[in-house]
């Protein structure tokens, strides 16, 4: 608890920075108003969980390959946060689109490309959870295939006409809309890389008890 | 690489041996495709004629049965070698993994072509769906398809042999990952259903498709390996 004091605090400033910044500094945008700035809690965790998607299936390769348990804890932790993050973008989104476009939810590439995506890891942690013995082997492989499905879902949705942003707006944005953005972005990604950690340490405790207990004469 | 094939056409041939003396997989897939088209034949036709643009409800139909078939198929094929204990055998055999995983596709693919040649032509016939107008392009969606849904689907199933409640994890693991094939396969078929038919539109799908099918062939082959040894 005491090493994770000083790593809590940083991400809880970066947050609440952030915070302060999108509500007192970011102008309002000037067709969709307060709405907006559900964009800085939506683009961080979107990003975020493509990236942790693929991370997830990095670990998992390297998992297969190399038979360590600790890529297998990784990439654990990295699908149980690739759904978090994915379940946050897919909150908020609806959320700006009522506004935006005047409907909860359209299936539009990007949208469904995240839904797709939020949905294979959500398979990852129920084939973990209800498996059985050797899931962690089947789950890697899934992960793998997950991440190699990536650019055919992009694809193959992407042939419908889109609605969502391009994420090519980002690096255009005027800085006002882009220093909170990039703020709140930097504490999202130091809150993924402590709940990362805590995570794959509380998996490496569990590893060691049931050692414990399997060598314990009990 | 001859013993390889000769080890793949073994378990092809084992396959087809046991399904040839019971046809159970072959009847109740087919009957189960059947009675996909029926439920879904009930939720998208109104008034005698099917819903939407002329094919997309056809399209739709024809995928959707295939690849609810072939979840049961797929889960039938392992279920089978689990109950009589014999994957264990077939895993002790001397030969190479990826030459077993090779043979179940091969196996796979031969029950799902049987069911397509029955449910294609019935798709046809029941919804007024001009699917034999450009054979060749129709050929090579359903095969390029029917691979890219099989060989994500055989690993997944036999992997998934040793695993507790397999039968409802194909299905939650299996269809997210292939809906590519599903975009690909239902636009592909409704792109050659139009009154006017989009043939670079349908080409552009079997492209896709055949890519999806090399890529996840090759993961398969690499993957089968790790995945089915304890």
């Amino acid at each position: 608890m005491r090493k994770a004091f000083l790593p809590l605090v940083v991400v809880l400033m970066a947050l609440y920075v952030s915070a302060l910044l999108l509500i007192a500094r970011a102008p309002f945008e000037s067709t969709m108003g307060l709405v907006q700035k559900i964009f800085y809690f939506h683009f961080p965790p979107a990003v975020l969980m493509l990236l942790s998607a693929i991370f997830c299936g990095l670990m998992s390769a390297a998992f297969l390959i190399r038979k360590r348990q600790a890529f297998d804890r990784i990439a654990l932790a990295a699908a149980e946060l690739t759904v978090l993050y994915g379940s946050i973008a897919l909150v908020t989104g609806p959320l700006w689109a009522r506004k935006a476009w005047g409907v909860w939810w359209v299936w539009d590439p990007r949208l469904t490309m995240s839904f797709l995506m939020w949905m294979i890891f959500v398979s990852y942690l129920i084939l973990r959870k209800y498996g059985g013995p050797g899931s962690e082997t089947l789950s890697a492989g899934l992960a793998v295939f997950g991440m190699a499905n990536a650019p055919f879902v992009y694809l193959s949705v992407n042939m419908w006409r889109t609605m969502h942003p391009k994420t090519s707006v980002v690096p255009t944005l005027p800085v006002d809309f882009a220093t909170p953005l990039w703020v709140s972005f930097a504490g999202f990604l130091l809150l993924y890389i402590v709940l990362l950690t805590a995570r794959v340490r509380i998996a490496e405790q569990q590893a060691l008890l049931d050692q414990l207990y399997v060598d314990s004469d009990l | 690489m001859t013993s390889f094939w000769r080890a793949v056409w073994l378990v092809v041939r084992k396959d087809l041996a046991v399904e040839a003396r019971s046809r159970e997989l072959l009847f109740t897939t087919l009957f189960f495709a059947l009675s996909c088209v029926l439920i879904f034949a009930v939720a998208f036709v109104r008034e005698g004629k099917p819903l939407g643009e002329a094919g997309d409800a056809a399209a739709g139909i024809l995928w959707i049965a295939i690849a609810f078939s072939g979840t049961l198929a797929l889960g039938r094929t392992f279920e089978r070698e689990r109950y009589n204990d014999t994957l264990r055998a077939l895993m002790l055999a001397p030969v190479v993994r990826p030459a077993i995983y090779v043979g179940k596709l091969l196996g796979i693919l031969a029950l799902l072509a049987a069911t397509e040649i029955v449910t294609v032509p019935l798709v046809a016939l029941l919804f007024q769906a001009r699917l034999f107008e450009r054979v060749s392009l129709m050929a090579a969606l359903l095969v390029a398809g029917t691979v890219g849904f099989a060989c994500v689907g055989t690993l997944f199933a036999a992997m998934l042999a040793r695993a507790r409640s397999r039968d409802v994890l194909l299905p939650i693991l299996l269809y997210p990952v292939t809906i590519p094939v599903m975009i690909a396969g239902v636009r592909g078929t409704g792109a050659l259903l139009d009154p006017e038919p989009n043939i670079a539109m349908a080409q552009f799908w079997i492209v896709l498709l055949l890519f999806f099918d090399v890529v996840f062939v090759t993961l398969a082959l690499w993957t089968f390996e790790p995945l089915m040894t304890d």
